[in-house]
């Protein structure tokens, strides 16, 4: 099964012109310079002024919001992974001060907030959970520090919207394989048995959501 | 080491999937995470796996948390119990990359390799139990016996490269091999291969010997 070579990732040479046709890359290339931000998105970037003012200021109002919206997601997230009520809710704590601490890390060009926010949930996941060593990617090097653009921001967090919105259009039989594989409770042979890859079969609307995420990351 | 045009084998989607979420055992977290470090490609589509399961935990029905829960956290907080620990140390010189310096010590020759026959030697690694991960070094010119998988079997080249009946393996490139694959590696002329490899069944050999061997090395 994992040997399967479909793979999103798999990218050899360079890639073909516009798999999607022309109309892609023209989306693609104007998706930097949209400032129209819808209201999702809006409330997207107020998550990262929320993390900024925790980062700058020890903002503790900004923090709670950041809490009220998210903490109940990420102790949703690991009861669904297997964790009992109790250890849910002692993770998520830890989880939400993780925020605090690392808030300097936070990069809204790279991450949506709520990206970052599972990266954190899913170590915690890892490290009480299943209680293993956590190997990471070593970190590129920096370059010379710059204040995030705040275009790009906006870029990212639209396309991150757009993905969630993606996904919520999904049947439901397909949204909840993909569920399922996030929260560990799909084997491997069992993604084979299914409908085949979780994302790789899945509807191009994710793939498109996906390529132009791709291009807001970078 | 983002020597990306060089890598031409990446990670599969269940892979990246896989570790996006957290539910892959360690030793394939650790050929996952070197490989990454290695290769700015399946970088890119990690970031986009992690979008996804940030997607996925935003949507999922919000489960009420404890009534103290804010509080507490600020207390958790104001502790610095959960202060964030110092980044490990690493050598920028090793052909070990960040995430494989922490589970090896010492450079190539320091290390304690184990002879497993055929002039290949190897180093288990210290991972959980439901899967193992190890270095081989396979002698320029030297091909590793004949085997075949049970599980899944990742297979990253860190130096030198193999050739087998799929296709050439050099240093980033993975091979993600599986049940239907019996292959003969064999290390290209030049310097020893070396290769981190991680199982999640025992591997296959095939013949008395090997598998005598196997039953001795544990693999």
């Amino acid at each position: 099964m994992l040997t399967e070579n479909t793979s999103l990732a798999k990218v050899d040479a360079p890639a073909p012109a516009a798999p999607y046709g022309e109309a892609k890359s023209q989306r693609v290339s104007k998706a930097g310079k949209r400032v129209v931000t819808g209201e999702l998105t809006s409330k997207r970037m107020e998550w990262v002024v929320q993390i900024y003012a925790v980062r700058d200021e020890k903002d503790r109002s900004a923090f709670a919001e950041l809490f009220a919206y998210f903490a109940p997601r990420v102790k949703s997230f690991l009861m669904k992974s297997g964790a009992s009520p109790d250890l849910a809710e002692e993770c998520t704590q830890e989880v939400m001060a993780t925020l605090w601490n690392k808030a300097h890390m936070f990069d809204p060009t790279k991450a949506s907030v709520s990206t970052w926010i599972f990266t954190i949930a899913r170590n915690r996941k890892i490290d009480l959970l299943r209680k293993q060593r956590r190997p990471e990617p070593e970190d590129l090097p920096w370059g010379p520090e710059a204040e995030p653009d705040q275009t790009e921001a906006i870029g990212l967090q639209q396309e991150t919207e757009q993905l969630g919105k993606a996904l919520a259009t999904l049947p439901p039989e397909q949204r909840t394989l993909i569920e399922r594989a996030y929260f560990g409770d799909l084997s491997h042979s069992e993604i084979a048995a299914e409908t085949g890859l979780p994302l790789g079969t899945i509807k191009s609307r994710i793939r498109l959501a996906l390529d132009r995420l791709r291009h807001a990351m970078k | 080491m983002n020597d990306m045009k060089q890598i031409k084998h990446h990670l599969t989607e269940p892979l990246l999937m896989g570790y996006a979420a957290g539910t892959l055992p360690e030793a394939f977290n650790l050929v996952v995470a070197t490989h990454i470090t290695m290769c700015d490609t399946c970088r890119a589509a990690l970031a986009e796996y992690e979008a996804v399961g940030g997607e996925v935990m935003l949507k999922s029905d919000p489960v009420d948390v404890a009534e103290d829960a804010l509080a507490a956290t600020m207390a958790l907080i104001d502790s610095g119990a959960v202060a964030e620990k110092p980044a490990p140390v690493r050598v920028q010189s090793s052909i070990f990359p960040g995430p494989l310096q922490d589970y090896v010590s010492g450079d190539i020759d320091s290390l304690k390799w184990r002879k497993v026959g055929g002039g290949v030697s190897q180093l288990v690694l210290q991972t959980s139990s439901e899967a193992s991960v190890r270095l081989l070094r396979i002698p320029a010119g030297t091909a590793v016996p004949d085997h075949g998988h049970h599980g899944t079997e990742l297979t990253l080249v860190l130096q030198g490269a193999f050739t087998d009946a799929e296709d050439r393996f050099g240093a980033g490139d993975v091979e993600v091999a599986n049940e239907d694959l019996h292959h003969t590696p064999v290390a290209e002329e030049g310097v020893d291969c070396i290769c981190l490899a991680a199982t999640d069944a025992p591997l296959r050999f095939n013949g008395l010997v090997p598998r005598l061997a196997q039953r001795f090395i544990g693999i």
